[in-house]
């Protein structure tokens, strides 16, 4: 039995996907831009940064577009003066959290959370900050973690877990007081778990996690390799 | 055992107790501990006299009024004593068969008891909980054996018309969640019972669990069958020890009764019931975070759908009630949907339990039909407010719930009202507070607890609690703004409407429901603030 | 990360069998991780990096894993307590009834914050959320003795009382 195919509006298109596809995957082919930052293809998504927040027709709540399966007839819309205001106060609350001081950061120009202060139009933050004494670890011979510019979005200890398959990061504590560690709070340099792959540093949105060495000029991180690797794989295992 | 041999033994366990002339119970739960040397003095006592074919002494689970505690129940005679010290023992003992003593005695036509009706609470304070014998012969496991000849549709079919609705704070119909799960596909399915009772301020759960465990066993087992699950999972607060030995107790005593375990009662059932020990996480109340602590990883919540009803633990089909949900089913199916639904009101139906505490005489554990009033609830069961200060508020449904106020006392207590009021019903603690009390102190302890508890997952969450916890901070403080008080709304907005799980889309209740109903007391913190120029 | 079962880590006159209990009754599975936790931490009263990396290699998890949850969840302590243990409860009909008040003394007194031990390692203070006597509020804990009814000076007095003829 072949998986139906649904057929529903999203801002004011018709459009198609198949049952089992996200709002964020129909979407995304065609064309409309919905404001992610924890969700990555090739990860599993969370629905964890409320970036992704969609109003639905009929329903009083907003849904996460990464996690919210299509419907037949849905009538979906992804930008609203609504949607705005609260996606806007979601990327100032990420930006008073910890210290992200754009014009001292290895990953200005190519962060995805500056993007998203761009293009939401944050040009100021009200909240004030709560500027945390957070470590850096540069405890490993090429990488470097740096809490301070950490949105805890869990890329790192998804692609650690799910694609390479060694799971050194995960969290420590819980709410406001969560911190990416390695193992048992170990200096990464020290892991026993870490395969040295690198892929946490690629795919991280920030400067939290970055290549030593390299002028900020050259930070890009290479993203999309996540589809590619995963489709590779599925071709060598057949 | 077969049934008629489980009735068989009630029935001669009857006899035994009938044997005795005088029954003291002893309350033997959290509220009215250190009684050992109570019950040792009772002894010597009885003894001394020589009464020990005459008078039983018997451990029991809370008799609710904690605050006159340590409570003694003299039956047949149907006093009650307060305050029972082991000194007081030959008083208590010397009063049998003679006149009740003055000084012991809590007056008979005390409206806290009046005023009650116990369905879930009707057997606590009454039976040994340690006892199966004790809670067969008061027609436990009633409901079980009339469950076991219907068919499983027709036991679901049973709690839809009772209208039951989950007591776990969301007020979801229990027999509809019982219905979805009974039809999802599965090779197999799981129940839970949630007894991570995790408002802190309530402990309904704790004192359904010290007191009659086997109730909540008979519940889960009557939904097992209902909805085809054979394996179950009991999650409780570590916190709890005297809940979790008894509740241990009871499933080795159901085990070795065949109440659990492989075909049941004789019958083609099977059903296996673990604890799991809860370590201390409020958003474990959340029902995927639960599934998620169970299966023995952090306690996030995970997006729903899918709901646990269809994919819930380890990808399976999976019930999940609340302990006093559970407590409900037994007496549902031995008395009828229809008893069941005549009580309380046109959408909650039933009773509900209370934990009465604060600034309030008569601190207690209380079961009342839906909608009765909040102040026949807080004046006449409650007793009002001690040491002549005034009523002010009284706050239900804990860290996501809200401060109902004077203007509100003749509101019903039902999920709808309560909720129309900017609270919720949550899981039954009710706080009340006086004159004295600062609502900006009592909100502010509420954000802190729940940016503590906040797993972290989300940012609207995260974030956005500590943010409102910093405001919040600043009009304790005298130093807050009428930009504050801006931004604090705005802030209840966002993380109210954008939070992933019920902790934080709730977290925002305590705040709006303070503005709503006491925002002079925010305004007043504005005025008395410094002006800028003053500030250090 | 090693995947050979360890010896028992040092201190072999530690009680280690009441975890290896727990970890058989599980089989050994994943999800037996929280109720492991519990079982080291009654046997030793706190959960230090030896014993989290015993566990992580005996079931065969991520040690990060081991850590995430061990330290998401507030019952498990990562440090030893001292000889003697208060604990207050924070719950909010305590909160109402005093227990601010009641923690805010014994930082006066004692030089205590929750969670902290004294330098004679003495005494520990412990804050928890809601122990379920609410009805007995304000309530603390000496050594796993139930306390309430008592106001906030009346606590207090106790607490002196009971350190005072503690042995």
């Amino acid at each position: 039995m072949s998986e139906p195919i649904l057929t529903l509006v999203v801002d004011g298109l018709q459009v198609s996907g198949l049952a089992s596809e996200t709002i964020l995957k129909v979407a995304r082919e065609n064309d409309i831009a919905i404001p992610t930052l924890c969700w990555l293809e090739g990860l599993s998504s969370l629905g964890a940064c409320r970036l992704c927040m969609v109003e639905i027709e009929g329903s009083p709540k907003l849904h996460p577009a990464c996690v919210t399966p299509i419907q037949e007839g849905m009538v979906v819309a992804t930008r609203s003066e609504r949607l705005h205001r609260y996606r806007k106060a979601i990327v100032e609350l990420l930006f008073s959290e910890r210290n992200h001081i754009c014009a001292v950061c290895v990953a200005n120009g190519h962060c995805e959370l500056q993007d998203l202060a761009v293009q939401l139009g944050v040009d100021h933050i009200r909240f004030p900050g709560r500027s945390p004494q957070l470590a850096v670890d540069a405890s490993h011979a090429r990488f470097v973690l740096d809490h301070n510019r950490c949105v805890l979005c869990m890329r790192c200890v998804r692609v650690c877990g799910e694609i390479e398959g060694a799971h050194t990061w995960d969290v420590k504590n819980r709410g406001i007081r969560s911190l990416i560690v390695a193992d048992f709070e170990t200096p990464w340099g020290l892991s026993e778990t870490c395969t040295g792959c690198g892929k946490c540093v690629q795919v991280c949105p920030t400067g939290a996690l970055f290549e030593k060495g390299r002028p900020v000029a050259e930070t890009h991180k290479k993203r999309p390799f996540l589809p590619y690797l995963m489709a590779n794989r599925a071709r060598e295992h057949r | 055992m077969h049934r008629d041999e489980l009735r068989r033994r009630a029935a001669e366990h009857r006899l035994h107790l009938e044997g005795f002339a005088h029954h003291l119970l002893v309350c033997s739960s959290l509220g009215c501990a250190h009684n050992d040397a109570l019950i040792t003095a009772l002894r010597r006592s009885v003894a001394e006299r020589g009464m020990e074919s005459r008078v039983l002494i018997r451990k029991t689970g809370c008799m609710g009024l904690c605050a006159l505690g340590p409570l003694v129940a003299v039956q047949p005679e149907g006093w009650l004593y307060q305050h029972v010290r082991p000194e007081d023992a030959d008083v208590v003992v010397a009063s049998l068969g003679q006149q009740p003593s003055e000084q012991l005695l809590v007056p008979p036509d005390l409206p806290f008891f009046a005023r009650q009706h116990k369905n879930v609470l009707a057997l606590s304070g009454r039976i040994d909980p340690e006892s199966l014998d004790d809670y067969l012969a008061a027609g436990g496991y009633a409901g079980l054996f009339a469950a076991l000849d219907m068919r499983p549709a027709e036991v679901i079919r049973r709690i839809q018309e009772s209208g039951l609705r989950g007591r776990g704070g969301a007020g979801y119909p229990t027999g509809l969640k019982w219905a979805t799960v009974a039809k999802a596909r599965g090779a197999r399915k799981y129940i839970i019972c949630n007894a991570d009772e995790g408002d802190p301020g309530a402990f309904m759960d704790r004192s359904i669990l010290e007191s009659t465990p086997h109730a909540v066993l008979e519940g889960m087992i009557i939904a097992a069958y209902a909805v085809g699950a054979c394996q179950g999972y009991i999650y409780v607060r570590a916190e709890y020890p005297l809940a979790v030995h008894r509740l241990k107790l009871a499933i080795r005593q159901a085990e070795r009764h065949n109440l659990l375990g492989h075909a049941i009662c004789g019958l083609n059932l099977d059903l296996a019931i673990q604890i799991r020990l809860g370590a201390g996480a409020f958003v474990c109340g959340e029902e995927t975070a639960l599934i998620e602590s169970v299966e023995g990883r952090r306690g996030i919540p995970r997006p729903r759908p899918p709901y646990p009803a269809e994919k819930g633990l380890w990808g399976y089909p999976t019930l999940i009630n609340n302990v006093e949900t559970y407590a409900n089913v037994g007496p549902i199916i031995d008395r009828g949907s229809r008893w069941f639904a005549a009580l309380g009101t046109e959408a909650s139906k039933g009773t509900k339990v209370f934990a009465l505490t604060g600034k309030i005489v008569h601190t207690g554990l209380i079961e009342v039909p839906m909608g009765t009033t909040l102040r026949e609830i807080v004046f006449d069961i409650g007793g009002g407010i001690p040491d002549g200060h005034g009523f002010k508020a009284v706050q239900t449904g804990g860290p996501s719930g809200g401060c109902i106020p004077a203007e509100h006392l003749d509101a019903p207590v039902s999920y709808e009202s309560l909720s129309e009021l900017g609270s919720i019903m949550g899981s039954g603690g009710m706080i009340v507070m006086d004159d004295t009390s600062s609502m900006i102190d009592i909100v502010k302890y509420f954000i802190e607890f729940c940016m503590d508890e906040s797993c972290g997952k989300c940012i609207p969450c995260r974030v956005g609690t500590a943010q409102i916890h910093r405001l919040l901070t600043a009009f304790q403080e005298r130093t807050a703004t009428e930009a504050d008080l801006a931004q604090l709304e705005m802030l209840c907005d966002l993380v109210k409407n954008t939070s992933l799980c019920g902790l934080g889309q709730s977290a925002p209740n305590p705040v709006l429901s303070t503005l709503r109903y006491f925002r002079q007391e925010y305004l007043d913190r504005i005025s008395e603030s410094r002006q800028p120029e003053d500030r250090p | 990360m090693p995947t050979s079962a360890p010896p028992h880590p040092s201190g072999e006159n530690r009680p280690w069998r009441s975890v290896d209990q727990a970890m058989q009754r599980h089989d050994y599975r994943p999800d037996a991780l929280i109720e492991t936790l519990h079982a080291a931490q009654d046997a030793f009263g706190y959960l230090d990096g030896e014993t989290l990396a015993y566990i992580a290699a005996k079931l065969r998890l991520p040690p990060a894993k081991v850590f995430g949850v061990a330290t998401f969840y507030n019952h498990f302590s990562h440090k030893p307590k001292g000889e003697h243990t208060l604990v207050v409860c924070t719950g909010t009909a305590c909160h109402v009834k005093g227990t601010d008040r009641v923690l805010a003394w014994v930082r006066d007194r004692y030089g205590l914050l929750p969670g902290e031990t004294t330098a004679d390692n003495r005494l520990s203070l412990v804050e928890v959320r809601c122990v379920g006597a609410c009805a007995l509020a304000p309530v603390i804990l000496t050594d796993g003795d139930v306390i309430g009814k008592r106001g906030v000076e009346e606590t207090t007095a106790v607490i002196e009382e009971w350190l005072h003829h503690a042995p």
